[in-house]
């Protein structure tokens, strides 16, 4: 099996099948382990801007990656999006919050390494899951110059392997081949990606499975009882 | 009209001496523990003073509480939708120094040390990083018998419309101690704040409590409470609370807390409440009005009406006899000596405060004191502790009730004073109130005496009305089928669970004359 087959034919599902068996596992038996892990308690000097804004960026990025990868082609197509102009859009809008997560993700990188309060108080996965996060996203930011020149060709081929790859995967008719054709750094950035869903489960980045859109409708004031 | 019990208190300021045995009994029981090094459920401040954490009562600055807006109660920090887009950086929440960065000693070094001239010491050690610290600059109870310049201890709201800086000097120094612990309030606005609906408050006994499996960390609680007695465990990343000590309550016995104070000055029990009006009361529009909104929540437990709906609301008979004879129902309602704390926060508190009177009865004895034509009871304004200060603390700021209060306990002690030092019975200070010899009498047993039977009538939790056989529960306790504390609460589960549809030993034998089913009964 070649290189490219293993990464983008079988890693993917293995990441996935992680991602969901392992967080399942974990939403049903360690419920006490299922966390924010907030550390603003030790230390809140900068957290308004620097979580603000990676969190801010990174939830715009999912958004972004989620309409152009995973929503259909013709979606787009029919709400009259040309190829070329849904690339721009996505550049664009990816060096945006990719920069606005950039600058934040730093600053916390920065606290978490060193300010010492939060440093000897972060687990292994802590440190782990922010670099990993950062290293992803620099390799996704630099993928935007190479966009740009395709862009600039009027040619929207490489994105359009990219989510007709993602849909290859989705449909499990995976199609590594597709993936043979777009620049390395795309590669890259997709296994680093990837690895993310992977590693999932066993850090804190659970409590996105678990955001609390339901306080937005509910009472505010919950009586339980004993009684049967 | 909805019926619910509380369980309530009483702290008795008046006798309270700052020995701090509630704080340390609690910590011991309940926060000795890794990532709560800091939390005190139970502290005991010095008044006037900043508190713990620093300026917890200044709520421009914490945002804790509700407020009414628009005509409407609404979380003073701001909605639903409000919390929601803070959740990634809550603007609110205390940092760990705001309470104290927490410290032990180095006392392993003072037996390590290699021979040297001087003496080795025992530096401090931070709990948190590990590092030595040069000077610990805050601790729980920094200003611990007023420690500390006037200009710190004056940043106390409860100043506010007072002409402070008279208690700057020496003469006017006035001081009096705080116990604090979580309110169980009736309107909670740790529950309310918190995103993913951990915190709840119990039907059964009101008591306040975090759901630490469901407890996500988003820490809205931390800063929603007022009273700043919601903590974060650093090391779980958790909001921890006071429990009421309810395995003990469950069970009849008082809070370790209560049960430990030397000065007796706390009081357990339970009182009655009409659910239908909690709304209403904290949406009371004059925050002066709040203590008389909370109070007329309270239903007189010995009404047949009220014993009738308490009964269809689920209320045994042995916790209607526990409310007609709690503590609670007679200080508050019956002989209105004690208040709550600071209702202007809306939360509607279930810890109430008994005002302490300051060394005022040496000085009356002395004629030292300006009193009342009957020369019994003092004026309001010649007590030492200003009955502004007290009223910012219990009442929003209105006087009467306090200066009302404060006579009443004069009253009583004057009367007792006659009977025991005169012999004889001088009714002047009582008439001058109001008050009936028997009432004198038993605010004398209850404040003075305070016997155990007297402060404790805390009814058991009745487990084995709730359980459908609880014999069936023989045995079961110690080993479970694994995990039983904490299983998921996912409705699916991806691992087999027990086997709940075949036969239990705790499934209740079919009576008789009924058909045998094993099925649909629920464990």
């Amino acid at each position: 099996m070649s290189l490219c087959n293993l990464l983008f034919g079988v890693y993917p599902y293995i990441a996935l099948t992680v991602f969901v068996i392992g967080s399942w596992i974990r939403y049903d038996n360690e419920q006490y382990t299922w966390k924010t892990d907030s550390s603003q308690l030790l230390s809140k000097q900068g957290m308004m801007l620097a979580s603000n804004l990676f969190h801010i960026g990174i939830i715009m990025l999912f958004l972004g990656h989620f309409a152009g990868l995973v929503l259909p082609h013709g979606l787009w197509l029919a709400l009259g999006i040309s190829d070329l102009a849904h690339q721009w859009i996505a550049l664009t809008a990816g060096a945006i919050f990719g920069i606005t997560c950039l600058v934040g993700g730093a600053m916390l990188w920065y606290r978490r390494m060193y300010n010492p309060r939060v440093r000897i108080n972060s687990r292994r996965t802590d440190v782990f899951i922010i670099s990993w996060l950062m290293v992803t996203l620099i390799i996704g930011l630099l993928t935007v110059p190479f966009s740009i020149g395709h862009a600039n060709k009027g040619d929207p081929a490489v994105m359009l392997a990219l989510a007709e790859w993602v849909k290859s995967i989705l449909l499990l008719n995976p199609q590594p081949q597709l993936m043979e054709q777009v620049d390395p750094i795309f590669r890259l950035h997709i296994f680093f990606g990837l690895t993310v869903f992977l590693v999932f489960p066993f850090t804190r980045l659970v409590h996105i499975l678990t955001a609390p859109f339901n306080y937005l409708t509910r009472a505010y004031q919950i009586v339980r009882t004993k009684r049967a | 009209m909805k019926i619910r019990a509380q369980f309530a208190m009483v702290f008795n300021l008046d006798k309270c001496i700052g020995c701090h045995t509630c704080s340390v009994t609690c910590k011991n029981v309940w926060t000795n523990r890794k990532g709560v090094e800091y939390a005190w459920f139970n502290n005991v401040e010095s008044k006037p003073g900043i508190g713990y954490p620093k300026e917890w009562e200044n709520q421009e600055k914490w945002k804790g509480g509700w407020t009414k807006l628009n005509g409407k109660l609404e979380l003073k920090a701001g909605g639903r939708l409000k919390k929601i887009v803070q959740i990634f950086s809550n603007p609110n929440l205390p940092e760990i120094d705001d309470y104290y960065e927490p410290f032990t000693y180095d006392y392993a070094h003072l037996q390590n040390a290699p021979l040297s001239e001087a003496a080795p010491t025992a530096r401090p050690v931070s709990q948190i990083t590990g590092e030595k610290m040069d000077k610990i600059t805050w601790g729980p109870n920094w200003e611990d018998d007023l420690a500390g310049e006037f200009a710190s201890r004056a940043r106390d709201k409860n100043f506010s419309n007072m002409e402070k800086e008279m208690y700057k000097q020496f003469e006017n120094t006035f001081h009096m101690y705080l116990p604090r612990i979580c309110n169980h309030c009736i309107n909670p606005a740790c529950v309310a704040s918190c995103p993913s609906g951990a915190l709840y408050k119990r039907e059964e006994d009101g008591i306040v409590l975090a759901d630490q499996d469901r407890c996500r960390g988003w820490r809205m609680c931390i800063s929603g409470c007022p009273y700043k007695k919601v903590f974060f465990n650093w090391e779980s990343s958790k909001a921890e609370k006071c429990v009421g000590c309810y395995p003990r309550v469950e069970n009849g016995m008082p809070t370790v807390c209560s049960e430990s104070c030397v000065g007796r000055i706390r009081y357990n029990g339970i009182i009655l409440y009409d659910a239908d009006k909690i709304l209403d009361a904290a949406s009371t529009d004059n925050e002066q009005d709040l203590y008389k909104a909370h109070l007329d929540m309270f239903v007189d437990p010995f009404d047949p009406a009220v014993i009738a709906q308490a009964k269809k609301d689920g209320i045994t008979d042995d916790w209607i006899l526990a409310a007609q004879k709690s503590p609670i129902y007679k200080m508050a309602v019956q002989w209105k000596i004690a208040f709550p704390l600071h209702p202007e926060y809306r939360t509607l508190p279930m810890i109430w405060y008994v005002p302490p009177l300051s060394p005022v009865q040496s000085q009356i004895d002395q004629k030292a004191l300006p009193t009342e034509a009957d020369g019994v009871i003092p004026k309001a304004s010649a007590m030492r502790l200003p009955v502004k200060y007290l009223a910012n603390l219990m009442t929003a700021g209105r006087e009467q009730p306090i200066i009302d209060a404060l006579n009443r306990m004069i009253a009583m002690r004057s009367y007792q004073r006659s009977v025991h030092v005169e012999g004889k019975a001088d009714m002047r200070a009582l008439d001058a109130v109001g008050m009936t010899e028997d009432m004198a009498k038993e605010m004398y047993r209850y404040l003075a005496i305070a016997n155990y039977e007297d402060r404790f009538v805390i009814p058991t939790s009745k487990e084995e009305m709730r359980l459908e056989d609880y014999h069936g529960f023989q045995g079961q306790a110690g080993f479970s089928f694994g995990s039983a504390a904490s299983v998921g609460m996912s409705p699916n589960s991806l691992f087999p669970e027990r086997r709940k549809d075949s036969m239990e030993p705790r499934k209740l034998a079919p009576h008789a004359d009924e058909t045998h089913d094993v099925t649909g009964e629920r464990y």
